[in-house]
């Protein structure tokens, strides 16, 4: 597949880019004319969002072959970092009120906290890899996973409470809602609420697109293919690691940064383990090594578990027949049920290591039977 | 699977469509509630407040055309991150009032998206003082934590406590503030208090009550989560502590007196409503649950009436007043007309302040019987 | 000083036991597939809840004991057929996401069928008495708990040392391709491995819920994630490393959460500053100290990578 791949046509890539503008076009136009309590929103806004974390986390699993399971850490981080310096000042009072306000009195801009919140997670991450990234596979999933857990009672220890509220929620922050052009009586003159989100998660995806078809990105995937290999290829193991790691989390930690605009509140205690789970699946589904698979499945599965699959929560009665099973957390099972699937019977997920542009490159050869 | 899961999305998308097809307008009122987690047990009795009085009084008089109320349910699982999801679900369904939560952390949580909708909320049992701060689509029926701290230090003190051990739950709004107004009120008696906190989902309370002993504590504070206090309580029993364990409302619950009931201990609670108050109330809602055997089950298997399901049967009357008071299904206006709304509710007298918040000057104090497995009335506390 | 402690030290050596019987099925398991098995500790709730259901059922204990174990190994077996086998020849992280995949299944279908909401344990009589041992009160399981852990790991290093399908898994753990051309069949041993772990989960199960009652769905992660680590501590694949990790995690972890009070007693500490917080991180904290310095842990074999 990949070796009739390489002979690149532009034709796809530009069909690829005009596909993805008439997807930002269709959101802001959609914006405008559907009422903005429709489920469609949450739905793009959280898979906006999620789209960024898994690209992230794809970097390192797909790309790097460096089995991270810290991404609900870094993702805190640059939640926590976000909000810290962006509630505003009149609002202090009232959210750090066991701690007078906290010691941060101050604002950041908005894209000004946001990459902050990327800077300081990529930060914590170079500390983490100084010690993790010598590790093997899944001694090193384990290492991260842990290094979530500490990251996650730091930020929650008492003692740290003037900066970050301790344990206590931290909220009344900018969120996306605050992105509507309003007019003087406070009027929705323009819906922006869910186009801007597109265009910050659209952009970091794009860097790291271009990260990977850069030389570091080659790199990256030599180690990925052989570590012994690369090293005698004269690649230097422990600094790309490194800086795959870096970089994977400075995304997590913007992606983080979303999420709390997303969720309009943040609590250390929602970023637990499950979180970077359903991340790491999502990436499964998507395809492990494809960045437009991440981004894919990401919409998909926000899209099922906000709302598609939602009525198998509920009792359905079709006339007089009541649907049997169908209760609270049924949702839940079906869906992990096909996750299943997907992990034993579809290994390549829904594109493989394909991307959006290969979708439009002629088949020479059928592709060979998956799993 | 593609095909299969294409067709999937076309009967999710064409199900809402089926439903409903009556010749009455439906008004729709959302209950944003924990049907599952550390919460579940707590909210799912509160929600049955709600259907009880749903299914007494189905219709509704709104100007001069009659409606039918519709509840619709939201799960918002008892913690904070799915909290969003639940409140989405209800803004997106179109509400019109929306009733909840049992706990202060979702209401906080879930917030913003009622206020960006410009619906308004009535809580039901969340105590926290930030629920309705600093906004005006939130009202709460119950009092709130500064007070409730209050009459449970005072009633610490009054059995002769001068160290209190607290115990809460980390990131758990409701118990850090609760525990912290504790604090306040009890150290202005003179008193001294010494604070912990364990992580979500811990089970291992030995160690906290071994704490609690080496400090001396003559009473142990924990307003925690059901799931946590019957697992503080039974291990306590089973330690054989000497202090008492007090609590605040959410541990008014048969769950509690169960994990009490046989055992050398003493549960003192804090509390919005007291079986008995209210004959006709206690009788009609226990002849319901006895009938309804679904009900039955997300009461905790008895028919032990528990304070929050009393606060959720007024909270869907105040809503009534509200809808009546608007004159239309519309949440803007309805949020207008809440301030002045007033009515007689089981469990007391209920009038909104200027930050929405009711107006009440008493609490009911509640310990569990450990031979009857029921609860006792001890006193009814008041502030000055 | 030590009225202080002690009462942390009887909670951390019985938490300590039944981590450690949660820990042999992981050090078991990564001994011979170099998978960690994530959804281990989901099989510990798990067998919790059948507890609970087939208590409820009006089974009488005597025989809902052995079923409850009988099936708690079945599930592990049936995992292992379901999700592990297809994938004996794919990459270790295909393995360990379909361990997550199980995982998350495991405790959907559990949130499914208790409706998300906390289940109390029933109450084993004699053992879940309370009982006063050195001026501490406390349940009769807690003193129970390190002496029948360490009846059924003499139990167990006796089958693999004695017996022929011992023998079979230590040579499997050793290496695995050569083995299997030695005739052994590796599949049976796998499955073996599966139930035993299995089965000692359910005795720590029964333990561990009899001394703090309610089972939820998110019940198995924490103490599975901590078994773990004590495997690892240990020196992965190391029975007795597990056992001996699994105490110190226990009794540390237990220490942690009374240390403001110790410290605070013996005057080092002005005032309590909260480091319960840490409790859980603490056992991490632990974890990336042994990986970076000794990654065999304290009892493992050194391991070389071939390419």
């Amino acid at each position: 597949m990949n070796a009739y791949a390489k002979q690149k046509s532009r034709v796809p890539v530009i069909l690829s880019f005009l596909i993805i503008l008439a997807v930002y076009v269709a959101v802001f136009i959609a914006e405008q004319n559907l009422p903005p309590t429709s489920m469609l929103f949450t739905v793009l806004k959280k898979g906006a969002t999620y789209a960024l974390v898994a690209v992230s986390m794809n970097l390192l699993n797909g790309f790097t072959g460096i089995f991270s399971l810290g991404q609900a850490g870094f993702m805190l981080v640059g939640a926590y970092t976000y909000a810290i310096f962006t509630i505003p000042l009149s609002q202090r009072a009232s959210v750090y009120q066991y701690f007078d306000g906290g010691i941060v009195q101050f604002t950041l801009p908005v894209p000004l906290a946001m990459i902050l919140a990327g800077l300081v997670a990529a930060f914590f991450a170079f500390l983490i890899g100084l010690p993790v990234l010598r590790l093997k596979s899944d001694y090193l999933a384990i290492a991260t996973l842990g290094f979530a857990e500490i990251i996650r009672a730091i930020f929650q220890w008492n003692q740290l409470g003037p900066l970050t509220n301790g344990s206590n929620m931290l909220r009344l922050f900018p969120n996306f809602n605050d992105f509507n052009i309003r007019n003087a009586d406070g009027q929705v003159t323009v819906y922006l609420s869910t186009l801007i989100p597109f265009l910050i998660s659209g952009l970091c995806i794009a860097l790291i697109v271009m990260l990977i078809h850069s030389g570091y990105g080659r790199a990256f995937k030599a180690i990925r293919d052989d570590e012994i290999a690369a090293e005698a290829m004269g690649i230097n193991l422990a600094h790309h690691k490194r800086l795959a790691f870096s970089i994977s989390s400075f995304f997590a930690g913007i992606g983080g940064a979303m999420l709390a605009m997303y969720q309009t509140t943040v609590q250390a205690k929602s970023f637990t383990s499950a979180m970077t789970y359903e991340i790491l699946l999502i990436v499964v589904i998507g395809g492990v090594g494809s960045v437009t698979g991440s981004v894919f499945s990401s919409f998909l599965f926000v899209a099922c578990s906000e709302w598609w699959l939602r009525f198998l929560d509920e009792k359905q009665i079709i006339g007089d027949f009541e649907v049997p099973l169908l209760r609270n957390g049924f949702r839940l099972v079906v869906f992990s049920v096909i996750i299943m699937i997907v992990v034993l019977f579809f290994r390549r997920g829904i594109m493989g290591t394909k991307e959006l542009p290969d979708l439009f490159r002629k088949r020479r050869i059928k592709p060979g039977k998956e799993g | 699977m593609k095909k299969f899961l294409s067709l999937l999305l076309v009967v999710a998308l064409l199900l809402p469509c089926i439903a409903l097809a009556e010749d009455m307008p439906v008004v729709k009122i959302g209950v944003f509630e924990p049907a599952s987690g550390d919460s579940g047990a707590g909210g799912k009795q509160e929600t049955l407040g709600m259907q009880y009085a749903n299914q007494e009084t189905p219709t509704v008089t709104i100007g001069d055309t009659e409606y039918k109320v519709e509840l619709v349910y939201a799960d918002n699982g008892s913690t904070p991150d799915k909290a969003p999801s639940a409140a989405q679900q209800l803004v997106s369904q179109q509400v019109s009032v929306v009733l909840g939560s049992y706990g202060s952390g979702v209401s906080i949580a879930g917030s913003q998206y009622f206020a960006d909708a410009n619906i308004p909320v009535i809580g039901v049992t969340c105590t926290n003082p930030q629920v309705t701060l600093g906004n005006d689509h939130y009202f709460r029926i119950c009092f709130l934590d500064p007070f409730q701290g209050t009459v449970l230090a005072n009633y610490a003190k009054s059995l002769g406590a001068t160290t209190a051990y607290c115990l809460a739950e980390l990131g758990n709004d409701y118990d850090v503030g609760l525990v912290n107004y504790f604090q306040q009120a009890f150290e202005a008696l003179g008193g001294m208090v010494i604070t912990d906190t364990f992580p979500t989902g811990n089970s291992d309370f030995t160690s906290y009550l071994n704490n609690a002993v080496n400090y001396g504590a003559e009473v142990f504070f924990c307003p925690v989560s059901i799931a946590y206090s019957t697992q503080i309580v039974e291990q306590a029993a089973a330690q054989g502590v000497t202090f008492p364990i007090l609590g605040g409302d959410t541990l008014d619950s048969n769950v509690v007196v169960n994990a009490a009931k046989g055992k050398n201990i003493k549960v003192i609670i804090t509390t919005f409503y007291q079986e008995g108050a209210n004959t006709a109330f206690d009788e009609g809602f226990k002849a319901w649950l006895n009938s309804d055997s679904e009900a039955m089950t997300n009461n905790g298997g008895n028919d032990m009436i528990s304070a929050v399901s009393a606060m959720g049967y007024d909270a869907y009357y105040t809503a009534l007043e509200a809808l009546k008071a608007a004159g239309t299904t519309d949440s803007a206006a309805i949020k207008a007309a809440l301030p002045a709304v007033t009515l007689t509710g089981v469990s007391g007298l209920i009038s909104f302040d200027e930050n929405g918040d009711a107006i009440r000057t008493s609490a009911y104090v509640k310990t569990v019987n450990t031979e009857t497995g029921d609860w006792e009335f001890v006193a009814e506390q008041s502030v000055d | 000083m030590w009225n202080t402690v002690f009462p942390y030290l009887l909670s951390g050596i019985s938490v300590g036991g039944q981590y450690a019987l949660i820990a042999i099925g992981y050090t078991m398991v990564y001994g011979i597939l170099r998978l960690i098995n994530f959804a281990h500790g989901d099989v510990f709730m798990v067998a919790g809840i059948l507890m609970v259901y087939i208590c409820a059922s009006g089974i009488p204990l005597y025989a809902s004991i052995p079923l409850v174990l009988a099936a708690t190994a079945f599930i592990g077996f049936l995992i292992e057929r379901v999700a592990y086998k297809p994938l004996r020849s794919a990459p270790r992280m295909s393995v360990m996401i379909s361990a997550i995949g199980v995982s998350y299944t495991l405790q959907n279908l559990v949130l499914y069928v208790t409706g998300g909401l906390n289940q109390i344990y029933p109450t084993i009589p004699w053992i879940s008495d309370s009982i006063s041992i050195l001026g501490a009160t406390t349940k009769r399981v807690t003193v129970i708990t390190p002496f029948l852990t360490l009846i059924l790991v003499v139990a167990l290093v006796l089958l693999i040392n004695r017996t022929k399908i011992g023998m079979a898994m230590r040579a499997v753990s050793k290496d695995f391709e050569t083995s299997q051309l030695m005739g052994i069949k590796i599949n049976t041993v796998i499955s073996t491995t599966f139930v035993i772990g299995s089965f000692l989960a359910g005795v720590g199960s029964m333990l561990y819920f009899t001394n703090y009652t309610t089972v939820i769905q998110t019940s198995g992660a924490m103490p599975g994630l901590k078994a773990f680590v004590a495997a690892v501590f240990g020196g992965i694949g190391s029975i007795p490393g597990a056992v001996i990790g699994a105490f110190i995690i226990g009794i540390m972890e237990n220490i942690i959460k009374g240390l403001d009070v110790i410290l605070f007693k013996s005057g080092i500490l002005a005032r309590p500053v909260g480091l319960a917080t840490f409790s859980d991180a603490f056992t991490f904290a632990l974890l990336i100290i042994i990986l970076v310095v000794k990654p065999t842990g304290l009892f493992g074999e050194k391991t070389t990578d071939k390419v």
